[in-house]
């Protein structure tokens, strides 16, 4: 019989405010000391009010209508109770009742060509702290920074059925939220997490299958082979009845490849959501909803089709770039300054993005001032600087921001000489020292001129209009 | 008549639900027995601008929960095989103009109509709850307790007032309205919320009557029972907040920690266990009852509605009426018997105090009676209080 896998995710979410969700701790602490971004709120000391940070909501706004929300424009916040010693006040404030978006849609492409994922709700909600084991010690010590950072959940439907649709669903909701600027998305931060809701069921129908929900996931190859793993655990446990399947909470170990059940103590319990009496419900009006509106950023597809349409360039480059906004932004100020779209482009993808691969960065990372680069690609389309030096320029501005590519030319030697008389004595001096080339060039081979050639540029270091060393050293030797 | 000398007029004390940085904060309970605050309550800080000292801390009951402070951690004042409560008891001894306590569940309305003060339990909003220990910050409000109705809207003036770190603090422009003049000219008295009271109070409630009618205030009886539903809806209310309130409490950050445990549940476990009273836990189980998945509908939510269509019929009355007289409690005092034989009394007394609490509504004690009125009244129904307020001595 054949199978088909129905996965729904649960996709966590930090935004990128620069303050907590209801404190006005810094809600940036990813390597800092541990309790050094912390207040008596939100170490869940009695007597702070919850003041929720309007940015949060801003963000969770924005997110919604990326994904295709409606947005509810009264949300409220709930408490969520539960002991754990990560939770300083023994309930998270959470969205139950009315959160910030619903019912939205992503589109995602696989091999298999494109879908939508329908999104069923995101809500706003505060993380919670850490706890630090210390084996030495046998104790367990607990770090608020992380408390009430703001999240959103995102819960979409099981329309999911593959490793590869979770990849491209996770990959397009990390592009789409990068694009509107309100979330890092790294799972090797912590600024992405996802819980999958796994069940298996035969091909075509309707019922479903017992869900699993898998948790400690983290990077998108460990969620692949979570899904992969389960997936064959179901079917096993369906045709060979190797084990009764429940309805539970599994615990993905990547190390050893396998999902192990939490205890039910773990997982079990009521959370006894409610409203929180002290965080009054958020009425979002047309004035804030349409602001919202106004500043979200044009979509990767649209994007991609005014590089074709505006800029004139081809279907791969202009992918290639709407890839990250990251490299948009850089693309369109250095395009600002050079006013050549199809140079721009040239030096986004041949070398900026293939120095980010060799760095092993990802191109959100990227962190170049595109007007600088612009002014780089202008000295080079101007004759002032060769393409060689022009690349050391580049590599320098990727280590060190502040510089300016003409003076720092200017300062390294790598502008190009007008100087002809220097350069016809640099040719003369090759041409002495090599009589075999010059020969070899005069009985017809072509490639020793390219010998003569670079032998000159090497002793001009770069700084030569190519043309103009062609044509001398072609002079010289006839 | 004003108990304490004019040299003591800038001196407060505040109740132990009030946050201060520089005196231990108990909410008397043993789980924050010497527990210090970073910073104090916003209504304290407001008065030490304005040139006020705190002299002391008042000892509550557990979380101001009970009927005058008698489950304190510690134990609370008695005279006589009565109960009294420590706030009151203060400023009856002269050693402050007045006390600014958290009005959680009655206790400072029900000090003040046996002690012959004046208590204002104001508009909420209207004062901000910033630093005071939260136990039902639904309905709970900073209140004053003083010797008079002058002395109640001095420390009011000072302490009210919109406050950015409290997001249930009302807008100024609303906040304002309290000021403005305006005259209780029609009182109803609610035949329903007369229900069990001793002749005692149906003395201190004839009085005020008498006197407000000598002063050419019109006063009707009246029938109204939805309002009588308040006080199984706040219990509900207040004991699903109150659990979920205290359940910081612990063991691990601070507070009371059990000597004795093996793993983390056991250190929550054991630390609440013995760290908590007897009136507390109940209303834990009962809270915690209240906001599972199976009742959440069938009471919590219940509850709110129950809360909407008190403050309905309250606004139906205000088309007529300036406000509504009813007593604050049952009698005059309590006995140490009684409170020991009812364990929970404070859960049935709180019937003449909960249709303040459930909705907000300000509500001034004097003359050993309460005087509930429109939001923002409360200038009007202290004016109509000084009338009688002498009928409580
Ligand atoms: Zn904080």
């Amino acid at each position: 019989m054949r199978y088909e896998t129905v996965i729904g995710l649960e996709v966590h979410v930090e935004l990128a405010t620069s303050s907590k969700i209801f404190c006005s701790c810094s809600a940036h602490s990813y390597g800092a000391e541990p309790n050094s971004h912390v207040c008596p709120a939100c170490c869940g000391m009695p007597g702070m009010l919850p003041v929720v940070n309007k940015r949060v909501v801003d963000y969770g706004m924005k997110a919604g209508m990326m994904l295709g929300c409606h947005i509810n424009r009264t949300t409220t916040f709930d408490k969520k109770s539960y002991y754990y010693p990560d939770l300083p006040a023994a309930y998270q404030t959470t969205q139950w009742f009315a959160p910030v978006a619903v019912n939205g849609v992503v589109e995602i492409e696989t091999s298999k060509g494109k879908k939508n994922v329908r999104i069923k709700q995101i809500h706003m909600e505060e993380d919670a702290g850490k706890l630090v084991h210390d084996i030495r010690e046998d104790t367990t010590h607990v770090d608020f920074n992380r408390t009430s950072v703001p999240l959103i959940e995102i819960v979409s439907q099981p329309d999911l059925s593959s490793a590869e649709e979770v990849e491209a669903y996770l990959e397009r909701l990390k592009t789409l939220l990068r694009y509107a600027k309100v979330a890092e998305c790294e799972m090797a931060h912590g600024t992405m997490r996802c819980d999958v809701n796994l069940s298996v069921r035969p091909e075509g129908s309707n019922k479903l299958g017992v869900r699993a929900e898998m948790k400690n996931m983290n990077s998108i190859e460990a969620i692949k082979r979570a899904i992969e793993y389960e997936t064959a655990r179901h079917i096993d446990a369906i045709e060979n009845g190797t084990e009764e399947l429940r309805q539970e909470t599994r615990r993905w170990d990547d190390i050893k490849g396998k999902s192990y059940a939490m205890r039910t103590k773990e997982t079990a319990g009521d959370y006894r959501y409610f409203p929180d009496p002290n965080v009054m419900p958020v009425v979002i009006d047309d004035e804030w909803f349409d602001s919202i509106k106004a500043s979200l950023p044009e979509f990767p597809e649209v994007k991609k089709e005014r590089y074709i349409s505006e800029y004139g360039l081809g279907e791969y480059d202009a992918d290639q770039l709407t890839k990250s906004i990251a490299l948009c932004e850089c693309f369109e100020a250095a395009y600002g300054v050079c006013k050549s779209a199809k140079d721009a482009a040239n030096w986004m993808i041949s070398e900026v993005m293939s120095i980010l691969n060799q760095k092993k960065m990802t191109y959100d990372m990227l962190d170049l001032d595109g007007k600088a680069l612009g002014e780089l690609i202008l000295l080079v389309s101007g004759g002032t600087v060769g393409r060689a030096n022009a690349k050391k320029i580049l590599a320098a501005m990727f280590d060190d921001a502040s510089i300016e590519p003409k003076a720092y030319a200017e300062a390294n030697g790598y502008v190009v000489s007008n100087d002809t008389g220097m350069i016809e004595a640099v040719i003369k001096a090759v041409i002495a020292a090599d009589p075999k080339s010059v020969a070899d060039y005069k009985s017809g081979k072509e490639k020793a001129l390219m010998a003569l050639f670079g032998k000159c540029m090497k002793e001009l270091k770069g700084n030569c209009d190519p043309q103009t060393l062609r044509k001398l050293l072609i002079d010289s030797i006839s | 008549m004003k108990t304490y000398t004019e040299d003591k007029k800038l001196t407060v004390v505040a109740d132990d639900m009030m946050l201060t940085k520089d005196m231990p904060t108990t909410a008397g309970s043993k789980m924050l027995d010497g527990y210090m605050s970073l910073f104090d309550s916003e209504a304290l800080a407001r008065l030490k601008d304005a040139g006020y000292t705190v002299a002391a801390k008042a000892a509550v009951g557990e979380f101001a929960i009970d009927l005058l402070g008698e489950t304190n951690f510690k134990g609370a004042p008695a005279s006589d095989g009565h109960i009294k409560n420590q706030a009151a008891e203060m400023i009856l001894s002269g050693d402050a103009s007045a006390a600014v306590c958290l009005d959680v569940n009655g206790a400072v309305r029900r000090a003040a109509a046996q002690s012959g003060l004046v208590s204002v339990k104001p508009t909420y909003g209207t004062v901000s709850r910033f630093g005071t220990i939260p136990a039902a910050c639904s309905g709970e409000t900073v209140s004053v307790l003083a010797c008079d109705a002058e002395d109640c809207g001095r420390i009011l003036d000072l302490i009210a007032g919109h406050d950015d770190k409290d997001g249930t603090s009302l807008p100024a422009e609303l906040i304002a309205k309290t000021n403005e003049a305006a005259t209780v000219r029609k009182v109803a008295v609610l035949a329903s919320m007369k229900k069990g009271i001793g002749a005692d109070v149906c003395e201190k409630l004839d009085a005020a009557v008498a006197v407000l009618k000598a002063n050419g205030v019109e006063v009707d009886e009246i029938d109204d029972s939805v309002i009588s539903a308040s006080r199984p809806a706040w219990n509900a209310l207040m004991s699903a907040e109150l659990c979920n309130n205290v359940s910081r409490y612990d063991g691990v950050k601070y507070g009371y920690r059990a000597e004795s445990f093996t793993n983390i549940d056991e250190l929550y476990t054991n630390s609440r266990t013995e760290a908590f009273g007897e009136l507390l836990k109940t209303a834990i189980i009962f809270g915690s009852e209240t906001l599972s998945t199976e009742n959440y509908m069938k009471i919590y939510d219940k509850c709110l509605r129950v809360r909407r269509v008190i403050s309905e019929a309250f606004g139906k009355l205000f088309e007529t009426y300036d406000a509504v007289l009813m007593p604050a409690t049952s009698s005059m005092s309590y006995t140490e018997a009684e409170v020991k034989e009812n364990k929970f009394i404070a859960f049935e007394e709180n019937y003449y105090t909960a249709p303040a609490s459930i909705t907000g509504l300000p509500a001034i004690v004097a003359g050993g009676v309460q005087l509930v009125g429109r939001a923002f009244s409360e200038k009007a129904l202290l004016e109509a209080a000084k009338k009688y307020e002498k009928e409580g001595k």
